[in-house]
């Protein structure tokens, strides 16, 4: 018999459901679990033992009296604390929304109680998402489960660690330049940033509104696509949500990937990625076209102007969304206030810390008159050449595999802010400008152990390619089924 | 080489409604002067007659009905707030003579 914290979130829903498995139990030995060992990793900035419990207590009693709770019945989820949960503190690992309890739920943390999940708590996350390595939390750093010397990733590097060290197996990030992909591949588990609008992002605290998107971590690639299935739709409060039906992810983990055309780029791998990374990804593709793939060489000549548009783009929305931490009706106000505007000033120079900063200067910059087009202007037509890169290769192929990030897990400390931390994401955040979804899932290790992660990118919308062929892979590997020794 | 001058920050902070200390002001001068200078492989690419782009969908606007629904009680809404009396959210003086509250 398997401990609660090897179990899969399939295993769970299937065992709640059929009366084998009780979700009060599975909650209360994750939640010691999490007493035990996250002081030292730092994955959850809080748990809501009280409100998971009483979940779990509610799930059991549906099933006792012959009620089907729903398809995550009894599974322990964690959140990233960017999603609004009503009446539990939500402050996106910032200061100035620290003691914040929000007075309403997210569409996806509605979505998720609707289907009988169990919601442990706030996972640790870089600063409003602004990050690559989880170390601008403004509240704790969190570690990497392989190696507690190293970074999870970010910005959703809680959410990875916690997946990784079986504290929860499903967990919600988000994703606006590689968030979710970036620390799924550190970490060693699955992470899918959906297509832009597959999910709404009502209730997700917002960063980059053209860019943003919420999407599952998990072990398996199927753990991953039942939790799509239950979070993406159409919501009538998000007016960029999509309105297409949802197709069975899971059932799609299940095909082969017999003649399905893999693209490989030159810009995305090949020029900047050597060593066991790329040993690790060429194995990874090596062995999907022994499955009955076939590999086809593609071209995304623009790829190199992704990371400066990009850190223009996301930096000029930000500097718009954060406007609204003013200290008036939520969140911080500082003491300092001889009148409006003083107040305003000193609230988000104490609330906000040094990242956040520094991309609200660097879109004023860009969005400010005499510069707008010049810079603005300018990278969202480099955004117009990205996409119509991606176009070209989709009449080639059906998905483009690369590495997900240039090297593995990093240490502490190692990387300066700015340039050379943003360097972290130059093969995510294509994907993002261009709407399209994209997956991370491990496929090899470094002499260290360290896990490298095979991101997949697909047209808007074929989410179920991704999940094919994740599933063929997993079928045929075994990375995913390695847990870190630290901590088990 | 775009170099950010100090003049030109204080004016974005000022902006950007962000107090910064002096030795923030030092970091993010060389920060910007950094990042901005790799911006600028943006301008060797040709973008004439390139549209930009906006929304990573192609959709019109959705309208719903004008119709009355539920919302938020007031509450509710004026529970996180620093200072609220009699149903409003109360804020320093707007002029900085400091008339009224």
């Amino acid at each position: 018999v398997s401990e609660a914290h090897q179990l899969g979130a399939c295993e769970i829903a299937d065992g709640v459901r059929g009366g084998t498995l009780r979700a009060q139990e599975l909650c209360r030995a994750l939640i010691e679990r999490i007493a035990r060992i996250d002081g030292e990793l730092g994955s959850f900035l809080r748990v809501d033992e009280e409100g998971a419990m009483a979940q779990a207590r509610a799930v059991d009693e549906a099933v006792a009296g012959g009620a089907d709770p729903g398809p995550l019945a009894g599974v322990p989820v964690g959140l990233k604390d960017l999603l609004v949960t009503k009446g539990l503190e939500t402050t996106a690992a910032s200061r100035i929304l620290r003691g914040w309890i929000p007075p309403y739920d997210g569409t996806v943390v509605g979505k998720l109680r609707g289907a009988g999940a169990v919601l442990l708590g706030k996972l640790n996350m870089d600063e409003f998402a602004m990050g690559s390595s989880n170390e601008h939390s403004s509240v704790k750093p969190c570690a990497n489960p392989w190696d507690l010397a190293r970074v999870p990733g970010g910005s959703s590097g809680g959410s990875a660690a916690a997946v990784a060290a079986g504290l929860c197996p499903i967990a919600l990030g988000t994703d606006t330049g590689g968030s979710i992909r970036q620390p799924a591949s550190f970490c060693g588990t699955v992470g899918i940033k959906p297509t832009y609008g597959r999910v709404s992002r009502y209730g997700l605290i917002a960063f980059a509104s053209s860019l943003d998107q919420i999407g599952p971590l998990a072990r398996s690639a199927e753990d991953a696509a039942l939790a799509l299935e239950v979070i993406a739709g159409v919501d009538p409060k998000d007016a960029t949500s999509i309105d297409a039906p949802v197709p069975a992810y899971r059932a799609a983990c299940a095909g082969d990937v017999k003649g399905l055309r893999i693209g490989i780029a030159e810009e995305m791998g090949g020029d900047v990625v050597a060593g066991p990374v790329a040993d690790a990804v060429a194995g990874a593709i090596t062995e999907l076209e022994r499955a009955g793939a076939e590999v086809v060489r593609v071209s995304l000549p623009h790829t190199r102007y992704a990371l400066p548009a990009y850190y223009l783009i996301a930096p000029a929305e930000a500097s718009s969304n954060l406007a609204r931490y003013d200290g008036v009706r939520y969140g911080h106000r500082s003491e300092h206030q001889a009148d409006l505007v003083e107040m305003y000033e000193a609230s988000r120079g104490e609330g906000f810390g040094p990242e956040v900063k520094r991309r609200i200067m660097l879109g004023t910059f860009a969005l400010r008159a005499g510069y707008y087009d010049a810079y603005y202007k300018k990278a969202q037509q480099v955004r117009t050449l990205i996409r119509q890169d991606f176009e070209r290769a989709f009449e080639k192929v059906d998905l483009i595999a690369s590495p997900t990030s240039p090297t593995v897990a990093f240490e502490a400390g190692a990387r300066k802010d700015g340039m050379e931390m943003y360097q972290a994401d130059i093969f995510t955040l294509s994907c993002n400008l261009a709407g399209l979804p994209g997956m991370s899932l491990p496929c090899g290790a470094d002499p260290d152990g360290m896990p490298v992660g095979l991101q997949l990118l697909a047209p808007a919308l074929g989410e179920e390619t991704l999940f094919r062929v994740a599933g063929a892979y997993q079928r045929l590997s075994d990375w995913h089924q390695r847990t870190p020794e630290a901590l088990s | 080489m775009t170099t950010v001058s100090r003049d030109e920050l204080r004016e974005l902070a000022r902006l950007a409604r962000l107090q910064l200390t002096d030795d923030e002001l030092d970091g993010l001068q060389s920060d910007l002067t950094d990042i901005l200078d790799h911006m600028n492989a943006l301008r060797e690419l040709d973008t004439t007659g390139v549209e930009p782009m906006t929304h990573a969908m192609d959709m019109g606007q959705r309208l719903r009905d004008g119709s009355v629904a539920e919302s938020l009680p007031r509450d509710e809404a004026l529970a996180a707030a620093p200072r609220t009396d009699d149903g409003s959210f109360v804020v320093p003086a707007i002029l900085p003579s400091g008339e009224g509250s």
